[in-house]
């Protein structure tokens, strides 16, 4: 490999200055006396204070959490299944099927959400079912949610050696034991991967949100959307802070645990 | 094929057709289920409606008619309008320019933490996978403060003449692309450092003992061996910011309209279910057409491709 040079250094040092420069000045900017924004006006923790006291800005972090565990666990549990089913097993229309399943990976995600109000729409009008609110969120969240948890469990199995699943089978393990003994020990990281990436989606996800939501069931992005569109406010950039610090410690969380569990690999 | 006794040993285990569909009853039946129920139904709907017109009571009603479709590009009720044809060319060129512009942030990038040493590689990673956890919204605002009157970034566009004194860099186009690099940059950074970890640099010392310049060595021995990384890259950047309708919104204010935003509009002020859903029909027919196009020529060009 070879080593990085002086004006790499440089370039690559002004990029991450770039990428940082917004964190930075929200972070900065939660500290900052100043009542409307504007330049620096004195260190205070006011804004932090505030937070503490409004409650409809704690109901939208639970919200928020409900939303991705719930939402996460269901299309953890789906999206294994279908992984594992497409990985093994033939149906008719396998083939359609599996193309359809890239659809949210593909598709700009406003199509998608205006896709589902107008679904629920549709069907709340005959049946007065799909309220909108904290229900079609989940739904809609792991509808989105299912196909990526899938595809990385179904990547995940087909890059496992037939012969180990092969040999269990020789050996006199009943279908349920060769599974639970032998495929869903090795499928496991995959899994994780998957939920893993489900739980940021979900907690990132903004557009469908937004669209699948109702009166009551708000949700951190949606708040904060609401409220820069009336201009950013100090205890804004408080609450963002705190939604960086979980992003930062989440993110050296899961890099740790990836190097023990791989210790050649990044 | 279609011998339903036919059976074949898969992973040990003899199974017939039948038994086989079986299986995936059991296993994938639910989430095919849910995934029929609740994305390729309403995307059908979306695609039924987009051929309906607004009706006084109902949200949609018949005759079907293409009158969406022709007013989306450009023959509406009062003849050639070129407003929405516009808003589909700034899209694709926003979404394009996004991903050029992230292209060329994100080589260096993708070099320079490949060629750290080991134990500060997964520093420098970790610090491009940060702000790709942190919350989009979130890094899209703060440029409007960044950009407020009397920030730094705005004396220094003042003192240079490009804006009057005390005034704000947003709304503005430019604070739309800064927003969108800025946010996308970590997208294309992941996939193609992957791809440069990978490279074979004996090909690159071979191409130098043979000759070529600098240029040349890039253009034909390392480009070629980046490519499914910069694929994969192009990828996951355009798409999202073809149809990105909050950043346009929160850096460029309503003097930018993008799909995204029209999209969205149908669906909240306007209420013009019909012409939303064939905007959101034919923008996204557009950009995976795009796609397959861009696929196709990288293959040629020696790359994979993920779709």
């Amino acid at each position: 490999m070879r080593r990085v040079s002086l004006p790499l250094w440089v370039v690559a040092g002004l990029l991450y200055v770039f990428l940082y420069a917004p964190i930075v000045v929200v972070v900065m900017y939660s500290f900052n006396a100043a009542k409307y924004g504007g330049p620096w006006a004195g260190f205070t923790t006011e804004w932090y204070g505030k937070l503490l006291a409004d409650g409809l800005k704690q109901h939208a972090a639970w919200n928020t959490v409900v939303l991705a565990v719930v939402s996460t666990v269901v299309a953890t549990v789906i999206g294994t299944m279908l992984g594992y089913g497409l990985s093994r097993y033939w149906f008719p229309g396998k083939k359609l099927f599996s193309w359809m399943m890239y659809i949210p990976v593909v598709i700009p995600d406003i199509v998608m959400a205006v896709a589902m109000l107008m679904f629920f729409g549709l069907v709340r009008e005959w049946t007065g079912l799909f309220e909108l609110g904290m229900g079609t969120m989940i739904i809609a969240h792991i509808t989105f949610q299912i196909p990526f948890v899938a595809i990385v469990v179904r990547s995940r199995l087909v890059g496992m050696d037939p012969a180990i699943e092969e040999a269990a089978h020789d050996l006199g393990a009943t279908s349920w034991q060769v599974f639970w003994h032998v495929t869903f020990p090795q499928m496991l990281p995959g899994v994780l991967a998957g939920a893993m990436l489900a739980f940021t989606l979900s907690l990132d996800d903004f557009v469908v949100s937004f669209f699948t939501t109702g009166p009551g069931a708000t949700t951190l992005p949606i708040l904060i959307y609401a409220s820069v569109k009336r201009g950013v406010t100090p205890d804004i950039n408080a609450l963002s802070t705190l939604i960086v610090l979980a992003s930062v410690i989440g993110t050296i969380g899961v890099t740790l645990l990836q190097r023990r569990h791989q210790p050649t690999g990044g | 094929m279609r011998d339903s006794s036919r059976s074949e040993v898969r992973y040990g285990e003899r199974l017939t057709r039948a038994g086989q569909v079986g299986r995936s009853l059991v296993t994938s039946g639910l989430g095919i289920a849910w995934v029929t129920v609740f994305l390729l139904l309403p995307l059908l709907a979306i695609l039924v409606i987009s051929f309906l017109t607004v009706g006084e009571e109902s949200p949609a009603e018949g005759p079907l008619t293409l009158e969406n479709y022709k007013r989306f590009v450009g023959f509406g009720a009062f003849g050639f309008d070129p407003l929405y044809p516009l808003i589909i060319v700034r899209s694709l060129v926003l979404g394009a320019g996004t991903a050029g512009l992230c292209v060329m942030a994100a080589l260096p990038l993708a070099f320079f933490v490949a060629g750290l040493p080991a134990r500060h590689k997964n520093l420098a990673l970790t610090l491009v996978i940060i702000p790709f956890w942190t919350n989009l919204l979130i890094r899209t605002y703060a440029w409007q403060i960044l950009f407020a009157p009397g920030s730094f970034l705005a004396n220094v566009a003042a003192s240079w003449g490009l804006v009057g004194a005390g005034q704000a860099l947003y709304p503005s186009m430019l604070a739309v692309y800064v927003g969108m690099v800025c946010d996308y940059l970590p997208f294309l950074v992941l996939p193609l450092y992957s791809s440069v970890e990978k490279i074979d640099w004996s090909l690159v010392e071979a191409a130098a003992d043979l000759g070529a310049d600098r240029w040349r060595t890039f253009w034909h021995a390392i480009l070629p061996q980046v490519m499914p990384g910069l694929v994969a890259g192009i990828i996951l950047v355009f798409i999202p910011a073809t149809g990105q309708f909050v950043i346009p919104d929160l850096l460029g204010g309503g003097k930018v309209d993008m799909l995204g935003n029209l999209i969205s509009r149908q669906f909240g002020a306007s209420r013009d279910w019909p012409f939303g859903s064939a905007v959101a029909i034919l923008g996204m027919t557009i950009v995976l057409v795009g796609l397959w196009v861009y696929a196709r020529q990288a293959r040629k060009g020696g790359g994979e491709s993920i779709i």
